[in-house]
């Protein structure tokens, strides 16, 4: 079964999605990603969904729940990249992603995710 | 439907050169032939044309004007509406055209049906009708005519005003002219979102200074757009918020509650210069 690799930064990790995702991928993605946080205490967590052209609302709902998750285990989410048509798609839908960080590229959003880990160095 | 009896379309056309005559006068007097948008020789023309279409489609059949006879002096006649929706004529005087020749194939029935009242209230009713059903015809073409006329004049519209404009690197506006409807906003959010992503500005204002009034389906748009603008990884502005439509949205209740706004552009040009990291200085001299 294809699974969404999770490639790890130093304390980052970094899930980009090259695939049309289907709802068992997205599950298997919350479970691999959870369980990853876990094992390395990643402190950030960065989406790249620029290649992602068609959501519906299982997807937008799946990036909320891993935002929360992850958050949960002390770990911040940025999703970067999302294109015009799945941001007016979203919308539409009502879901607005509250508490979602967002960056319009990778480099911005790992910027971000830096940011906040000096800003929690003590 | 009363149909034309031989003898009239013979009558009619034995009398040709007469009920032309006839017509052109009397859409002189009508004022048509001396307006400046059409010369009295395109109006000749035209009535030379439509005779002549006109009584070759003649028959005793009593189809009326959708018969096939007739398809070649419809077509005429749409092309005459079309023409003068182009040159600025009402629709009135559209049909005036052709409800000014009623008067001359009256007469030529009356003076030689006079002797058989049966006949000429007939006959008359048929001319009658067939003039009306021509009429009717020019008319719709002309308001259809109309209708594209507006609809291409709405289109342009909506590309027009939606200018996303450069402020600063990292810097979109986006002045909004006009009233915010679903389709507008649709577009506005389309073209900004994209300006967006080609140009990775990470700030994007929004000037509602045009925007005449702010009722809870505009504030609504308004609202989907920011939270898209959010979701691409870019902050929204929003700009030109008049006293009176301060005052309409905090009467309405509106919830603007997460959205940045400022009282004018400036303002929010200066926010974005703040945030992206620059100052502006008066340079010494």
């Amino acid at each position: 079964m294809d699974r969404i690799p999770i490639l790890q930064m130093g304390d980052l990790l970094l899930v980009t999605i090259q695939v049309d995702m289907h709802d068992q991928l997205a599950l298997t993605l919350q479970d691999d990603l959870s369980e990853r946080i876990q094992r390395t205490s990643a402190r950030g967590v960065l989406i790249d969904i620029s290649a992602l052209d068609i959501v519906d609302s299982f997807i937008g709902r799946m990036i909320s729940t891993i935002s929360a998750l992850a958050s949960i285990m002390d770990a911040r989410t940025v999703v970067v990249g999302m294109q015009p048509a799945v941001a007016i798609t979203l919308v539409e839908l009502g879901l607005t992603l509250t508490g979602v960080q967002t960056a319009l590229n990778v480099e911005r959003g790992m910027t971000l995710l830096q940011q906040r880990n000096d800003e929690d160095a003590p | 439907m009363a149909a034309l009896q031989q003898r009239t379309i013979d009558l009619i056309r034995s009398h040709q050169d007469a009920v032309v005559a006839q017509w052109v006068d009397q859409l002189a007097a009508t004022g048509q032939g001396q307006d400046s948008r059409l010369s009295p020789r395109e109006v000749d023309a035209q009535v030379r044309e439509f005779w002549r279409l006109f009584q070759a489609a003649l028959s005793t059949s009593g189809t009326g004007v959708s018969g096939g006879e007739w398809q070649e002096i419809r077509h005429f006649l749409e092309q005459l509406s079309r023409e003068r929706v182009l040159k600025g004529f009402s629709s009135s005087e559209t049909a005036s055209f052709l409800f000014s020749l009623k008067r001359p194939l009256f007469e030529l029935a009356q003076q030689h049906l006079g002797d058989d009242p049966k006949a000429l209230g007939d006959q008359l009713w048929a001319i009658s009708e067939l003039i009306d059903g021509l009429g009717l015809h020019s008319v719709k073409v002309y308001q259809k005519t109309r209708e594209d006329v507006i609809q291409r004049q709405q289109e342009e519209m909506l590309e027009l005003s939606t200018p996303v404009v450069k402020l600063w690197d990292g810097v979109l506006a986006l002045p909004m002219i006009g009233t915010l409807d679903s389709q507008r906003t649709q577009v506005v959010m389309e073209s900004l979102l994209q300006r967006i992503v080609d140009t990775g500005s990470e700030i994007a204002i929004i000037d509602i200074t045009g925007v005449p009034t702010v009722d809870t389906l505009v504030a609504q748009h308004l609202l989907k757009t920011v939270t898209a603008i959010r979701l691409m990884g870019a902050d929204a502005i929003i700009s030109g918020v008049r006293p009176q439509i301060a005052q309409t949205i905090v009467h309405l209740g509106l919830d603007l509650q997460g959205i940045v706004t400022k009282a004018n552009l400036a303002d929010a040009l200066a926010l974005a210069l703040k945030r992206t990291g620059l100052t502006v200085t008066q340079a010494t001299r």
